[in-house]
């Protein structure tokens, strides 16, 4: 009878300290800090304009990020920010492996603080193990009934923070303790908590092995001199168990005693080579590294190595030759690639946060129809004018026209109203139609263009358009 | 990066491959067997779940064809009434600015910015529904069909004239339409005289030349006499009657010679039907307001 499903086993991580450890815990202090204490900083921006230093306010149609604003027309900046993270996250696997995924991945850092709740409630690895095949007691119910509720509570923070950064962070606060907050808000609030409580708590490294696309197409971005897991096979094998006072002559180094399988988060023997699921923590180093010094053995058995190292020192055990130290290489063309586009992009993006305007101004020439003759012989063209007034101020603004002579030029503004001037309140987008009526003395389309000049800061915006005489 | 193979984890019940140390189904084409790798257990899960929505899906929304149409399902769900619906909901937003717009005049409209925007979105739609297959999309008009855009009107370009025309249509089955016509020359004057009258016509925007010619002449006199009654003394036209200005450099029906000879000898009269009773007095205001704000109105 054929199997309908694989089991997937259940993983019990078992407590690792050491340097990667280390680095684990401050990259999940710091992280988590972000995340959950961004929204709370404040910036000032001056009246009628949130404070949040960062938010995403959808419904007022603006991105802020301490002095940045972005408006939906600068989506664009948007766009070269998710060009940087992309870009970062090759230039930082291509020299250290997946380090990302190892330390700073949302699904790494929260699955990480799960199993500490985990192991705090219940204890390591083969407690929690004990526990999970004992029969149902007291003690398993109520273990089990706290763990699972420190998870739904984290999983609550965490939809709790995220919706921060699309509103004023201590307005909704208020809103949650008094039961105002509309059903869209708790939509989110809750489908994060969810999905945080289900990720991390349970399908863990399943969603790195069969759902994470990142996990999978990495390796294009590894070459022989990536940091990557490495296991000395030249210095631990053959491997076997080894009693106290024994000699080490024509045998590894690796004891066989499993600590770096027990501690692994991905379920994995790293001593089986590379393999797809693992993240590049570093706890089975930690672990390794542990018994080399209780065997009073150099560190580093299982240790951060490059491809290139592993066979250079193979090949030199092969021939007799004492096994060098490793050699990092790390300006290679993809480095130089990698760094060459987050250079570039990240220099246009400074560029385009530098020279951001505050006024801007598109034109539409209207084509239906594209131009009209007056009685008296005139030519007149009409235009859709948008106005961004992106000041917190305010604006009136005076029109020119350059390039023709104007007979006369009449700026409609809502309702028709003729206006003398184009007026735009603070932070928001005026929409007006100017009725330009010139002669250009020249068949067809004629460049022209618009300036527009604030009467107060004398600033001023220009676009092209065009002028059609038949 | 390379995967070891995993060794099964119960008891195999068939035979083991031996290239890969996996069991097999049992199943064999042309000496190749199936091995059995077992697809994980959170995919049969949610392909189960999948399969339990769909039985959901038939039983709440209408899914199979029966002998007399479909299944209805518990729901009561159809796509009409979706879009009754949605029509509904979209009758009520347009409800507040209707009721406003139902009761106020041309001026207070006007005097209302969000309102006349609203009424000009309508008649927009209006517009290009009822209006649009002759005038043009952007009522840039044609030959024969006036350019609503520009400052010549034959019969008022105030938002009050232009709802009149549109209520009575031209020379339409309306009792109060715009009635008058134009006598077709060709049986009053001869070949030589309307020749004549084509040359002066044509000249009128431009005023009196210098040096007047002797068909100049010859045509003045024939217009004072034929024309001057309707288009007026320097060809101003009459919007009472909807005698066209013709002293200006617009021309309904072309402006060259060959055309004034054509419109003098056969006249012209072009029709525009009445929609008094084709659109809802809304619709005919909100038309009305949209035509006036195209750029020539009065």
């Amino acid at each position: 009878m054929a199997q309908l499903f694989e089991k997937a086993p259940k993983i019990y991580p078992r407590r690792v300290a050491g340097l990667f450890r280390n680095l684990k815990w401050a990259a999940m202090l710091g992280l988590l800090g972000i995340y959950y204490g961004a929204p709370w900083l404040r910036y000032d921006r001056g009246p009628h304009v949130p404070d949040q230093a960062i938010l995403i306010d959808l419904t007022g149609q603006r991105g802020y990020f301490f002095g940045i604003e972005i408006w939906p027309q600068e989506v664009y900046l948007l766009v070269g920010i998710l060009i940087l993270a992309a870009i970062g996250l090759f230039f930082v696997t291509s020299l250290l492996g997946r380090a990302w995924c190892g330390y700073a991945c949302p699904q790494t850092v929260w699955t990480d603080l799960f199993v500490w709740v985990e192991r705090f409630v219940q204890g390591d690895r083969n407690a929690r193990k004990r526990l999970d095949e004992a029969p149902w007691s007291l003690e398993k119910l109520w273990k089990k009934t706290l763990t699972h509720a420190v998870w739904l509570i984290i999983g609550l923070l965490t939809g709790g923070a995220w919706v921060f950064y699309f509103n004023n962070a201590p307005a909704l606060v208020d809103g949650i303790v008094h039961g105002t907050l509309s059903s869209d808000v708790w939509v989110w609030i809750v489908s994060l908590t969810l999905s945080t409580y289900f990720m991390a708590g349970f399908a863990r490294e399943n969603i790195c092995k069969y759902v994470c696309p990142y996990a999978r197409f990495q390796s294009a971005m590894f070459d022989r001199d990536t940091l990557i897991i490495s296991y000395a096979q030249e210095r631990g094998e053959p491997r076997g168990r080894h009693k106290q006072g024994e000699s080490w002559e024509g045998r590894g180094h690796c004891v066989d005693c499993d600590s770096c399988v027990v501690v692994c988060p991905m379920g994995i023997d790293i001593r089986d080579g590379l393999q797809y699921e693992c993240i590049s923590c570093g706890l089975c180093i930690d672990a390794c590294n542990h018994v080399m010094q209780k065997l009073m053995l150099p560190k580093g058995l299982i240790h951060y190595d490059t491809e290139t190292n592993q066979e250079r020192r193979a090949g030199q055990i092969a021939r007799g030759e004492p096994a060098t130290r490793g050699q990092m290489k790390w300006i290679r063309p993809r480095t130089v690639f990698y760094a060459g586009i987050i250079s570039l992009v990240g220099a246009l993006m400074f560029g385009a946060i530098v020279t951001r305007t505050q006024t801007d101004l598109n034109i539409i020439h209207s084509r239906s129809p594209q131009y009209v003759r007056l009685s008296n012989g005139d030519i007149r063209n009409s235009y859709q004018f948008k106005v961004l007034n992106k000041t917190h101020f305010d604006r009136d603004y005076v029109v020119t026209a350059e390039g023709i002579a104007v007979r006369s030029m009449e700026l409609l503004a809502a309702g028709d109203v003729v206006v003398p001037s184009l007026r735009v309140p603070a932070n928001s987008v005026g929409e007006f139609r100017v009725q330009l009526v010139a002669r250009s003395g020249q068949v067809g389309r004629k460049a022209i263009s618009f300036h527009l000049m604030d009467r107060d800061s004398g600033k001023a915006a220009s676009h092209v358009s065009y002028f059609i005489q038949p | 990066m390379v995967k070891s193979p995993k060794p099964p984890k119960s008891e195999p019940a068939g035979e083991i491959d031996a290239a890969t140390g996996v069991e097999t189904t049992g199943h064999e084409w042309d000496g190749l067997k199936e091995l059995n790798n077992p697809a994980p257990r959170w995919w049969l899960i949610v392909w189960l779940m999948t399969i339990i929505f769909a039985v959901g899906y038939w039983v709440v929304y209408p899914a199979w064809p029966t002998l007399d149409g479909h299944s209805k399902g518990v729901a009561g769900w159809t796509q009409y009434n979706k879009l009754q619906q949605d029509q509904a909901q979209i009758t009520r937003r347009q409800g507040v600015y209707l009721q406003r717009f139902h009761v106020a005049s041309f001026t207070q409209v006007k005097d209302d910015p969000a309102l006349y925007e609203f009424a000009r979105a309508g008649g927009a739609v209006v517009f290009k529904e009822n209006c649009a297959a002759c005038h043009g999309a952007g009522g840039e008009g044609r030959r024969g069909y006036p350019n609503l855009n520009d400052d010549d009107w034959l019969y008022g370009g105030s938002i009050d004239d232009i709802h009149t025309t549109i209520q009575v249509g031209i020379r339409s089955v309306d009792p109060d339409t715009h009635s008058t016509l134009m006598p077709a020359f060709g049986a009053i004057l001869q070949p030589q005289e309307i020749d004549d009258l084509a040359d002066f016509t044509g000249q009128l925007p431009q005023g009196v030349p210098a040096a007047p010619s002797a068909a100049w002449s010859r045509g003045q006199a024939l217009f004072a006499t034929n024309c001057v009654s309707c288009h007026g003394a320097a060809g101003e036209g009459n919007q009472t009657l909807g005698a066209p200005r013709l002293n200006d450099a617009i021309w309904l029906y072309g402006g060259d010679k060959k055309a004034l000879v054509e419109t003098i000898t056969r006249a012209r009269a072009g029709v525009m039907p009445s929609w008094k009773h084709r659109l809802s007095a809304d619709d005919q205001r909100m038309v009305s307001i949209y035509v006036h704000g195209l750029g020539g109105g009065e």
